[in-house]
């Protein structure tokens, strides 16, 4: 680890004048870019990032945040306000890393200058006093050693070397910072992806019944849920088709899912519809989106004959209640059944509605409350009859998963008769001779389809990062020098010419094994010399 | 094959138990003073060189208390010796564990919370006999490592515990396999890495004079510099990891659920986990913070990763709700 306090105070009675504005603003910014800062607003972006995970977030699960405000009325709209719902939207989450990401920037631009100086700068000269280094060691060098053979051992060795005169200085390392530098600033890249993916991506979820009748086309209408980024129109929305053809899933006699694949025909408008199929793991790839398989279910196909004998068929998707099985809940309503003929009048209150549960394998034995697997085995549907006012004139927006509550408790929709097992086939005759009829089912999907732009920035950013991160922990700052000094004369040395080599080592980083590698190195600078003598006296 | 692995289970926690005494024995025998004088030499000669216990120094003439003193010595070095043989044993039981799971399953068994588990744990004993390997002076923490395997492998087994099931749709896919297994390997770097800093905070303590009682089980810790070290080379080592599991779980997010990164609670808590070990690490590299302060972070750390593992399990519903607890 480097030893990167907080940044040095200003040079100390440097002339200055007092501009008390300029100084605050200063003495903040300084402030802002500490370490001690930087680590105060990590902690606190890890401390606020804690309710997202505690409460419902709005982003991830709606209905359970819906579910909130019913189980706490109180609390919840006050949670609202501070944003308890929207965590990772909120003014203080936010707040917290603009701060960070600035505090970053205004950290990593002074040292990536830093740097640059650094990189292009030359090894420092050597200590006077080598031994007060943490590694030091003399050699007698057999020959006259010579520093640009020294040189070349270290540059063999990857270290930049510059030789003064008898010293050869070489340092390592710089991997180190280049890598934290490439790491910060690839923090900022990700950030700057998911802002781009937030201003100018889409998405949209609906589902989608099997067959050519239900095809969807890429509308901001055609979506049950959908949200445009900022920067995004309603028009701005590619253009293509989607018709579910087929819908395959398989399941473990657990009733575990093992395997979904969903089969469509894409028509991107550019006159060849096309095949293609996807699956969870892999998600369709448009051109323009990605279409991601989110869930399946059943839409029962509902033949309902009135009592003036027209009958209309409807197809409509179930939804899963959540259970492994498949039990699905539903409503299929005929707001336009029993018309009279005759006067061609539509009576309100003769509209009729069947409520209730889809079962892909029904028990053979009462209740039947909840399907025994998850594929069509036994299929069928429980209903409840009810007519009277749907309550869909009304202009209220209902979900069309779901009868208006409020249209039964006032007895303006009254049930008819008991609940009512119907398999495949069969049909059910009513009070009024009319009847309802279950043909069989259509599978359908709930879809996903998405534009993210800023992925590819974030994926790259995410790899540079990473290569940064690892530079920056495993790379280790260190300096070397070698000083030739000649022997001394009065020590008798038989060898004419022969020197001594005075060595010294600085670990810049925490480096536990720099003893060994000074070693090795001083090694090898010995060996090296042994072998050029010997290279030499072979000359000779 | 799953019972199998079962029975290996139990046999392991033993194994892990027998190891633990071992250690026990060895930490009660140690000799206080050949430890606290021989440590920090070691700690100058560098890692691993010479065989532990070959720095006792000679005394000119050996008084009845001093043979008693090496007498135990030399019975604390065997327990210690047998404590470690034990703890390989009782890593080979329980990779055989794993392995049988496996195969048992027929897939990586790393498809729920016990398999999880049982898998972690094996990284932080395997990467633990590693360290020893290296440094054989540290075997004193063994103490804590089969410690804290007895309690995470009995937690497993008791409450954790599932049968084999084959993956669903949603986790068979090869990011799965790169996903899991390096989160995996992260996390069970991250527990080996509690041992020393946990330890290093009451050997730091001891050091400084405290002898209340969490501090006083440190007397015959390794010097606490040694630990700090130990502790940031490992956290160093598994962050880098931990990283790429976390951005392999986003790319592999992207094709599964739609989106990268959703903020679902277990992506929630591993961007907190991911911040608080940057920080960690922030706070190792600045010179004013003072070490124990950062080894608090680590320590912060991994809570906020055992809350990922459990509480998010437990406490709240998410995309990755197939963890599988019954
Ligand atoms: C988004 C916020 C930030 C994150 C997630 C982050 C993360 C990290 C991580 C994981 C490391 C460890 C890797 C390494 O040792 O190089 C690190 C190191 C470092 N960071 Fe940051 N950082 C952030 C912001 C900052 C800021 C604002 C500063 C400046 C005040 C800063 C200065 C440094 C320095 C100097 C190091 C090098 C420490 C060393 O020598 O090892 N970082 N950062």
């Amino acid at each position: 680890m480097t030893t990167v306090d907080d940044r040095p105070a200003a040079p100390a009675g440097a002339p200055r004048r007092p501009n008390p504005v300029l100084a605050l603003l200063r003495n903040s910014w300084r402030q802002l870019t500490s370490m001690r800062t930087a680590l105060v607003l990590l902690f606190l972006l890890a401390v606020a990032a804690i309710p997202g995970s505690v409460l419902p977030q709005r982003g991830v699960n709606p209905e359970q945040v819906d579910q909130y405000f019913r189980d706490h009325p109180e609390l919840a709209p006050q949670l609202d306000r501070l944003g308890g719902f929207e965590v990772f939207a909120s003014v203080w989450f936010s707040a917290i890393y603009l701060l960070l990401f600035t505090s970053l920037v205004g950290c990593i631009l002074p040292r990536m200058r830093d740097h640059l100086r650094a990189l292009r700068s030359r090894p420092p000269a050597a200590p006077k006093r080598l031994e007060r280094l943490p590694q030091h060691t003399v050699l007698e060098a057999p020959a006259a050693a010579d520093p640009e053979a020294i040189a070349a051992v270290l540059r063999r060795r990857r270290w930049r070397v510059v030789v003064r005169g008898n010293e050869v200085s070489a340092e390592k390392g710089y991997l180190k910072e280049t890598g934290n530098l490439l790491f910060h600033t690839s923090l900022v890249a990700v950030l700057l992806g998911v802002a781009l993916g937030s201003w100018f991506g889409w998405h949209g979820n609906r589902l989608l019944v099997a067959g050519e009748e239900n095809a969807f086309c890429n509308t901001r209408q055609q979506y049950a849920e959908a949200s445009l980024g900022p920067r995004v129109d309603s028009t701005d929305l590619p253009r293509f088709c989607l018709t579910l053809d087929d819908f395959d899933a398989r399941f473990l006699p657990s009733g575990q899912p093992e395997f979904y694949r969903a089969s469509v025909t894409v028509d991107e408008l550019d006159g060849t519809p096309r095949k293609a199929a996807f699956s969870v793991n892999s998600p369709l790839r448009l051109d323009s989106a990605n279409v991601y398989l989110l869930g399946h279910g059943y839409a029962p196909i509902l033949k309902y004959t009135d009592r003036y004998g027209r009958s209309q068929t409807s197809t409509v998707p179930f939804l899963t209640t959540g259970d492994a099985n498949l039990t699905s809940e539903g409503v299929a309503a005929f707001p336009d059944a029993n018309v009279d003929p005759q006067t061609g009048k539509r009576d309100p209150a003769q509209q009729i509605a069947f409520e209730g549960l889809y079962l892909p394998t029904a028990p053979e034995t009462g209740p039947f409350s909840s399907s025994q697997f998850p594929t069509e085995q036994n299929p069928a549907v429980v209903l409840v009859a009810y007519r009277g006012n749907l309550g869909l004139d009304a202009g209220i927006p209902g979900s069309v998963y779901q009868l208006d509550q409020r249209q039964v408790s006032s007895g303006k929709l009254k049930q008819i008769g008991d609940q009512r097992l119907l398999g495949v086939g069969e049909k059910w005759t009513l009070d009024d001779g009319s009847t309802l009829e279950f043909l069989g089912t259509k599978p359908y999907i709930t879809l996903s389809v998405r534009h993210a732009p800023g992925q590819t920035l974030m994926l790259v950013a995410c790899v540079v990062l990473l290569g940064g991160l690892m530079g920056s922990l495993f790379a280790r700052r260190r300096r070397v020098w070698f000083r030739v000094l000649p022997t001394d004369p009065t020590s008798g040395s038989p060898t004419s010419g022969s020197s001594l080599v005075e060595a010294g080592g600085l670990p810049r980083t925490e480096h536990p094994g720099f003893a060994d590698e000074f070693a090795q190195l001083v090694a090898a600078v010995r060996d090296d010399g042994r072998a050029d003598r010997r290279a030499r006296e072979g000359v000779e | 094959m799953a019972e199998l692995s079962d029975q290996l289970v139990t046999f392991a926690i033993l194994a892990y138990l027998v190891a633990m005494i071992s250690h026990a024995v060895e930490y009660a025998l140690g000799n206080a003073r050949a430890v606290s004088a021989k440590a920090p030499a070691r700690e100058l000669v560098g890692a691993g060189v010479g065989a532990p216990g070959d720095t006792v120094t000679a005394p000119a003439a050996p008084t009845a208390d001093e043979v008693r003193t090496a007498r135990t010595a030399r019975r604390a070095e065997l327990a210690g010796r047998i404590a470690a043989g034990v703890t390989v044993v009782a890593a080979a039981i329980h990779l055989g564990a794993v392995v049988t799971r496996g195969i048992a399953a027929d897939r990586m068994p790393w498809g729920n919370m016990y398999e999880f588990v049982l898998t972690v744990t094996w990284i932080g004993t395997a990467a633990w006999l590693a360290v020893l390997a290296k440094r054989p002076s540290l075997r004193r923490l063994g103490l804590f490592l089969s410690l804290v395997m007895v309690l995470l492998l009995a937690f497993a087994e008791l409450k954790l515990y599932v049968e084999v099931v084959p993956l669903m749709p949603a986790l068979q896919s090869y990011w799965f396999i790169i996903h899991v297994s390096t989160i995996i390997f992260a996390s069970g770097i991250f527990l080996l890495g509690i041992v020393p800093a946990v330890t290093f905070l009451m050997r730091n303590g001891y050091e400084q004079g405290r002898r209340s009682f969490p501090y006083t089980l440190a007397r015959r810790l390794p010097a606490a510099a040694g630990l700090e070290r130990l502790t940031f080379t490992l956290h160093a080592f598994s962050f880098p990891i931990f990283t790429f599991s976390v951005i392999a779980g986003a790319i592999w997010a992207e094709a599964a659920w739609g989106r990268a990164w959703g903020w679902d609670p277990k992506e929630t808590w591993a961007f907190i986990s991911w911040v608080v070990y940057a920080g960690y690490l922030h706070a190792r590299a600045t010179p004013s913070v003072k070490r124990n302060v950062a080894t608090w972070i680590a320590v912060l750390g991994f809570l906020t990763v055992l809350m990922n593992l459990f509480g998010v399990n437990f406490f709240f519903s998410g995309l990755h709700s197939y963890a599988g607890v019954e």
